[in-house]
């Protein structure tokens, strides 16, 4: 079974072999309420590790989403273009924003396990 | 000291909004809640189908009495104050020497010996320092620090008031009553921020709780917070001091030119009545327009607005995604030359120039109350 990993900005990454899939925590969407726009990245596009990669916007605001991990994007999730309102709903299954073919797997042991980053959450409440 | 550090004031529901569950954040100088647990969206959409209720108590409620208040305010507004009959409210600006706009407010006439207003938050010290200097020597002006105001907004405001306070259905629009509402002495206005009918309610600070918390018990009604107040008012096409309206523009860039009574227009007397009437003469260089986004990605305050060949023509001064709408939109300035609804513009989002059509305001229609 794959683990999630978790940034300190709050994207996770679930990797299969090579190929990671990136969205954003419970967390974060939480913290951004009601989501109304969400912009994915091209397929095709090559990210850094840290790298402005998609955008979601709340009615009062625009954030930006970072890759957790460096690569190269295989395809993004178009659904939650459509339906913004998935990541509050499903943040950490449905409403995945794009899967990315890893360059450089070794950058994952710098992000964090599922209870390293709850506890990290607990101590930003 | 960074500004989160200052100590925040809090208006006499505060204990209420956190029990709520309010997203307290700050705001001109007091802890608002810029939410609750229902979320902007919801309740925007709560305020448009049924009742909103909002606390506004930060925002400044002033007094002005003298023998002919409406003639001394005139020397401060371009409004036609002198001809607003008792019991009567009107939208109106102060304006600078320059013609830009220190503050917008609304002035109600309870007496002809006295004025009632109500200013902005951010602006309320600065108003009443202006006040007081300028027609403090003819007139007695106080700050009502000793009272609340909350703002019951929505299709469902005028039968949810008609429960606790009578003739308040009749009330008409941009009206104001001395009455009760439960029992408690008020002061109500039929207006608000929203686009939709409903009330201001004045009341004295000890008893704004009890209000709120008998209005939150009747069906329809929701708690709504700062979010929603922007969603809504901008949805309605109304100015957001500060964003929208500041001391550089003039009350005909912002589009408020019907705000200038016609004994005003002929006879001025206000400050900056030489630019002002210049440019309801002439057309100012720049207008206040509605923008929609054609695609779906808010542009927000500040984004730049270009002409299709990519040329600067102003910016965003507010903008986002309206709920009720479904879509982005937003309200810059550009030059009257591009003002015209239809016109094709760019908003230059993230560094993208994406397509925009000007149109004519308010985005989502008015439904105050037109008498019975």
């Amino acid at each position: 079974m794959s683990e999630m990993r978790f940034t300190k900005d709050h994207e996770w990454i679930k990797v299969e072999g090579s190929t990671g899939t990136v969205g954003i925590t419970d967390y974060a969407q939480h913290a951004l309420g009601d989501l109304v726009f969400v912009e994915v990245p091209e397929a095709g596009r090559t990210l850094k590790q840290g790298d402005e990669c998609a955008v979601v916007e709340s009615v009062k605001a625009a954030s930006e989403v970072y890759s957790p991990a460096s690569g190269t994007v295989v395809k993004a999730n178009a659904t939650i273009a459509d339906q913004p309102g998935l990541v509050n709903e499903s943040p950490e299954d449905k409403a995945w924003f794009f899967t990315i073919t890893l360059s450089d797997p070794s950058e994952l042991a710098g992000l964090m396990d599922r209870a390293a980053y709850d506890e990290y959450v607990k101590g930003l409440e | 000291m960074s500004p989160s550090d200052t100590v925040l004031l809090t208006t006499p529901l505060d204990a209420l909004h956190r029990e709520l569950g309010g997203k307290m954040v700050p705001f001109a100088g007091y802890a608002m809640p810029v939410q609750y647990p229902k979320g902007i969206l919801g309740e925007h959409l709560a305020t448009r189908s049924g009742a909103g209720l909002f606390d506004v108590s930060h925002m400044g409620q002033v007094t002005i009495e003298a023998a002919d208040p409406a003639a001394l305010l005139e020397k401060l507004v371009p409004g036609d104050i002198a001809g607003l009959g008792v019991g009567r409210t009107r939208y109106s600006v102060f304006t600078n020497p320059a013609g830009g706009i220190l503050d917008d407010l609304m002035i109600s006439k309870l007496a002809p010996t006295k004025l009632y207003l109500v200013v902005n938050a951010a602006c309320k010290q600065a108003d009443f320092a202006h006040m007081k200097d300028k027609l403090g020597a003819d007139a007695d002006i106080r700050m009502l620090d000793d009272r609340a105001l909350l703002a019951l907004q929505g299709p469902k405001a005028a039968e949810v008031m008609s429960g606790l306070c009578d003739g308040a259905a009749q009330q008409p629009f941009m009206s104001i009553r001395e009455t009760q509402v439960a029992g408690i002495p008020a002061l109500i206005t039929r207006s608000g921020y929203t686009g939709e009918d409903g009330y201001e309610i004045s009341v004295p600070s000890a008893k704004a709780e009890k209000l709120a918390r008998l209005l939150l018990g009747l069906p329809g009604v929701e708690p709504v917070g700062l979010g929603a107040r922007d969603s809504l008012r901008l949805e309605a096409g109304l100015c957001l001091y500060g964003s929208d309206i500041d001391t550089e523009t003039s009350p005909i860039e912002a589009g408020l030119s019907w705000i200038i009574g016609k004994r005003r227009r002929e006879q001025g007397g206000f400050p900056g009545a030489d630019r002002i009437l210049a440019e309801l003469a002439d057309s100012p260089a720049k207008r206040r327009v509605g923008i929609r986004p054609d695609g779906r990605a808010p542009a927000r305050a500040h984004t730049e607005i270009t002409d299709e060949a990519g040329n600067r023509l102003g910016e965003v001064t507010s903008g986002g995604f309206g709920p009720s709408l479904d879509g982005p939109l937003a309200m810059g300035y550009v030059p009257a030359a591009f003002a015209q609804p239809g016109t094709k513009v760019k908003l230059v989002v993230r560094g993208k120039p994406l397509d925009a059509t000007i149109v004519a305001m308010p985005f989502v229609a008015h439904r105050y109350f037109k008498g019975v």
